[in-house]
């Protein structure tokens, strides 16, 4: 909570832009024995938004979600669901729902008894359980599939059932555990999309736990990065991209060329920061308060590179280093490649998609540069 | 290639069947061409099925094998509704060591006999045994009480004898549930009671059903527990077959009562399995 | 009669040694089907140690003995001890035994009477298929101080020892009770209407007597830890078992029926497929010798028929039976006859009844 203001309510990425929250924690902490798995967590979703808790796994993501859902109690703390406390509440009672890691569809039920099961607890009456479930079936995309084996169905499919068995219950909060983990790369691309599109559908609350910053990046309205228990930054997708609060965040959201240095000397907002290597980069504080001497980290996004052929061509740049192409890392759109400057540092750079450099080979001599505002510097911790 | 991929089939092959034939093919066939010879005169023998008309003659034969068949059910009934529980929570509550510990508590009695095991029972429930003697000692009875030789002392010795049966087939399909189906009954709004029932009893259907089968079969082919522990009154049917065959000389009726228990208890582990909707390939496999 | 003994003794010795010379010494491996306590261990030492044979001992009963050989066509087993009643009956149905060569036997270490009854039971066909080794009686073994008004088998089933009565579900329980009930089984052997008559009479006094009975006994260890336990205080069992009882507690001891005891004699046969038939006679030879049946009586508790062990049996032994036996209750004992084939299933029938009774 140290880069967070008291809540989140600053920033408004809900569609409806209300202020209305649907899940408040409030100072939420859970202890198993000597470690404690969360520390201090308070965060608020907005009603019928999409927030992401990422984070490495052990860094505490899940044990939110099960407090959320009910099945551990938190040490100390308050969870407040459209600003009811669900402490002392157990599981069946709230009215939030789960989406498993490997989605817990009951093997020895068919789709509409899975579908229709929360229902039938509820004491729903049968053709109302029959109609509802058919609608909720159309709802994604599925018709007519009530009698079918939980193991007839696709991966995707699947998930669309697991998520369709939750919203039939009309929840508040939709929890999502990983749900596209067990999937391959292809149907997890899609199902992000559609995900999304499920949400806006029915226009629901989801709190999705994720350790792949891609999900959690191309879904989230909000997204709270997570670490050793406690949430490093909370923020929309473009500001943890951008603007990071913390080395933590920096490195952990998307891909960066990553040195560790000493600022060698500081002139107001500009800092010089030798590495260890020697390589010297200039760089912007951005208010962090780097001071000569201190030991910092230093991030740098590979497409806020330029390359050039000719060193002339970036000289309106403040940080500029020359070398060979060292490796090259074709993929499509996305291809990079590796450039070995005199020191021997390697510096990954993502090729402009003009196809200008498609005829790079390896040990080329190639001039990079970028702008000093684009490196990101934290003072070293402790 | 084919050919020796055959050979090998058939080199694997050849043990199992001749324990298949040697040990129970064979001796079958010896059992039913003796259950259809009847005595005649001294030494002399006529096939006949007049044993199994002794058998359905006799009301007798008939009422043991009942009681029998029943009290095995209820045996078999009580053993899984005290196995249940305990296999739940060493499979999805008891963690690591005190998991294998619980699982070992469950296998200690099968390190001694079945006789001690019937002995020790013995010891526990007669008339100057250590019930009785506690139960005077608190002040509960005024004299002796004799909890030996009845149907309820022959039930405890069955289920306790069947415990383990019941236990591994329950623990091995209760560990295959995932934790996150049972979480999922009661994220979605199940109580216990629906959740066990709806989830957790469906899910272990099979163990159940294996189980059930496994001891309602050691029950029923019994001897020690029911004589031992039921006394004058076990009344029990492999005591018969036990008694044609040892003390009467009547090998063909034994044979014959034999076929009748092997062929009535294939009656009801197969009514079972079509009543509960198992097979049993999916309950043994 | 010392001096002769000793002449006996000698005299077998010297056959022995013979035997052995002109069997080449061959050794064997004696398989021996019999009672516990019938071949204890000092015993097999001292034999084995003398001829150089070697004993494998199969502890079991008269059912299980016939069974077993039956199983077999009378194979596993070279030496058997089944009751003297019980052999002609299986040997007819079944040949399980080989006749006895009685040259082989050394008849003077028998008691006379006794080697003659079982000679004349045990024949089939002309040929002998027994010889006597241990007898002893089944009557009432009595808590005397609890149970003293029980005098006779249906006296079990009087209103004053209600709960604390055990016998067992078996043919001597029948038999005991008929001569009890004033009928003479024995008479009727050879007449199965007759027979089973009596034995319906039984069965009903069985089936009124059940509520009396705590449990029917199965083993004798069984019914010694009711005894012992005061569980039970009158019951129908062996003398002997009442002899051990009654040198722990002086009010347990065996007491001879007003009907009579019921005698009965565990012989020596020789099962059909046996391949140890020297070491088998050598066995017979051996045990039969006084000093020899001392130490089996010394181990079973019961009498051999050895002519001559009584002087080597302890006083202790010799004091209870007399006080078990006065002489006109010796001369009371009923002794089995051989029993006919077939009489197994009429009493088989009374027992399942019985048992199945409520």
């Amino acid at each position: 909570m140290r880069h967070l203001q008291p809540c989140g309510c600053r920033f408004l990425w809900g569609k409806r832009n209300t202020m209305t929250t649907d899940l408040d924690c409030n100072n939420l902490t859970k202890r198993f024995g000597d470690t404690t798995a969360v520390r201090d967590v308070s965060f608020s979703v907005q009603q019928g938004s999409f927030f992401s808790i990422l984070g490495p796994s052990g860094c505490g993501k899940t044990t939110i979600m099960r407090m959320v859902a009910g099945f551990l109690e938190p040490t100390s703390g308050d969870i407040r669901i459209k600003g009811k406390s669900m402490l002392n509440v157990p599981p069946n009672k709230r009215p939030v729902n789960m989406v498993f890691q490997h989605l817990a569809l009951f093997p020895m039920m068919n789709i509409a008894d899975n579908i229709g099961y929360g229902l039938r607890r509820a004491g729903m009456a049968k053709p109302d359980i029959a109609r509802k479930v058919g609608e909720v079936l159309e709802r994604i995309g599925l018709p007519g599939i009530e009698h079918r084996k939980i193991d007839e169905l696709s991966g995707g499919q699947k998930q669309r059932v697991a998520i369709a068995r939750c919203m039939v219950l009309e929840p508040d909060v939709l929890l999502l555990d990983e749900p596209l983990g067990a999937l391959d790369l292809k149907l997890r691309e899609h199902m992000k999309i559609e995900l999304k599109a499920l949400q806006a559908a029915f226009d629901t609350t989801f709190v999705y736990i994720t350790h792949d910053q891609s999900e959690a990046l191309v879904m989230s309205d909000q997204i709270a990065v997570m670490n050793g228990g406690v949430f490093e930054q909370v923020g929309a997708a473009r500001d943890l991209y951008y603007r990071p609060d913390t080395a933590f965040v920096a490195g952990f959201v998307g891909d960066s060329n990553r040195w560790r240095g000493t600022v060698e000397q500081a002139e107001g907002e500009r800092i010089a920061l030798r590495t260890a290597e020697g390589l010297l980069i200039t760089s912007a504080t951005q208010g962090r308060g780097l001071v000569l001497g201190q030991g910092a980290e230093i991030f740098l996004r590979p497409e806020a590179i330029r390359v050039a052929h000719d060193a002339a061509d970036l000289a309106q740049f403040d940080n500029r280093v020359s070398g060979v192409v060292s490796s090259l890392l074709f993929n499509g759109a996305a291809s990079r490649i590796l450039v070995r400057d005199e020191v021997g540092e390697e510096i990954e750079v993502t090729l402009p998609q003009s196809g200008e450099f498609a005829n790079l080979t390896k040990g080329a001599p190639v001039h990079i540069g970028w702008a000093g505002d684009q490196t990101t510097c934290f003072a070293d911790r402790g | 290639m084919r050919n020796q991929a055959r050979l090998g089939f058939y080199l694997l092959l050849t043990p199992l069947l001749l324990w298949l034939i040697l040990l129970i093919v064979i001796p079958h066939i010896d059992m039913a061409l003796l259950s259809l010879r009847e005595r005649v005169g001294v030494g002399k023998y006529a096939t006949s099925m007049a044993n199994y008309g002794t058998f359905f003659g006799e009301p007798l034969y008939m009422w043991t094998f009942l009681r029998t068949a029943m009290m095995s059910v209820l045996a078999t009934l009580i053993t899984l509704i005290i196995a249940f529980p305990v296999s739940y929570y060493i499979a999805k509550m008891a963690r690591g060591r005190t998991q294998s510990a619980l699982f070992l508590l469950c296998l200690v009695p099968f390190w001694v006999s079945e006789l001690v095991r019937t002995f020790g029972w013995m010891i526990l429930l007669r008339e100057t045994g250590l019930f009785s003697t506690l139960l005077q000692w608190a002040g509960l009875v005024d004299g002796p009480v004799e909890m030996l030789y009845n149907d309820a002392a022959m039930m405890v010795g069955l289920v306790y004898t069947s415990m383990l049966f019941m236990v591994v087939p329950l623990v091995t399909t209760l560990e295959s549930l995932d934790d996150a189906v049972i979480e999922a009954g009661y994220d979605l709004g199940g109580s216990g009671f629906s959740v066990l029932r709806e989830i957790v009893i469906p899910h272990a259907m099979p163990g159940i059903v294996s189980g059930s089968i496994v001891v309602f079969m050691l029950s029923l082919g019994n001897y020690l527990t029911p004589t031992m522990l039921g006394g004058k009154d076990s009344l029990w049917f492999t005591e018969l077959i036990y008694s044609q065959f040892i003390v009467r000389f009547n090998w063909e009726l034994g044979a014959a009562f034999g076929f009748m228990l092997l062929i009535l208890s294939s009656v009801i582990v197969w009514g079972t399995l079509r009543l509960t909707g198992q097979t049993l390939e999916k309950t043994m496999g | 009669m010392k001096n002769s003994l000793m002449n006996g003794t000698v005299g077998t010795g010297v056959a022995l040694s013979l035997g052995l010379l002109a069997h080449g010494a061959a050794a064997e491996n004696l398989r021996l089907l019999t009672w516990g306590g019938y071949a204890p261990e000092n015993v097999i030492e001292m034999f084995e140690a003398e001829t150089g044979h070697t004993v494998e001992v199969t502890k079991s009963n008269n059912e299980e003995m016939i069974a077993k050989l039956r199983a077999t066509g009378g194979g596993g087993f070279d030496l058997a001890q089944p009751s003297q009643d019980r052999i002609a009956g299986p040997q007819a149905e079944f040949g399980i035994y080989k006749p006895i060569d009685l040259d082989r036997i050394d008849s003077a270490q028998f008691i006379g009477s006794m080697l003659a009854a079982t000679k004349a039971n045990t024949t089939v066909d002309g040929e002998v298929y027994g010889v006597p080794h241990v007898w002893g009686t089944s009557g009432l073994v009595l808590d005397t101080a609890k149970a003293g008004m029980v005098k006779d088998y249906t006296d079990l089933c009087g209103a004053d020892t209600a709960g604390k009565v055990s016998y067992r579900l078996k043919r001597p329980t029948l038999i005991g009770f008929a001569f009890s009930m004033g009928m003479d089984p024995f008479a009727a052997y050879g007449d199965p209407a007759a027979y089973t008559e009596i034995m319906e009479q039984v069965e009903a006094k069985l089936i009124e007597c059940k509520p009396n009975v705590k449990t029917y006994w199965g083993g004798g260890d069984e019914l010694m830890g009711l005894l012992r336990s005061g569980e039970v205080v009158a019951s129908m069992a062996w003398d002997t078992g009442g002899w051990k009882l009654n040198a722990d507690n002086a009010d347990i001891t065996f007491v001879a029926p007003a009907a009579g005891a019921l005698g009965w004699i565990d012989t020596f046969a020789l099962p059909a497929k046996g391949k140890a038939d020297d070491a088998a006679y050598d066995w017979i030879n051996f045990v039969m010798r006084p000093e020899v049946s001392a130490l089996i009586t010394e181990s079973s508790g019961q009498f051999t028929a050895s002519q001559g062990a009584d002087e080597f049996a302890s006083d202790e032994l010799k004091a209870r039976f007399q006080a078990s036996f006065p002489p006109e209750a010796i001369d009371n004992i009923k002794w089995y006859p051989p029993v006919p084939a077939g009489l197994e299933a009429i009493e088989g029938g009374v027992l399942d009844r019985v048992k199945a009774a409520n």
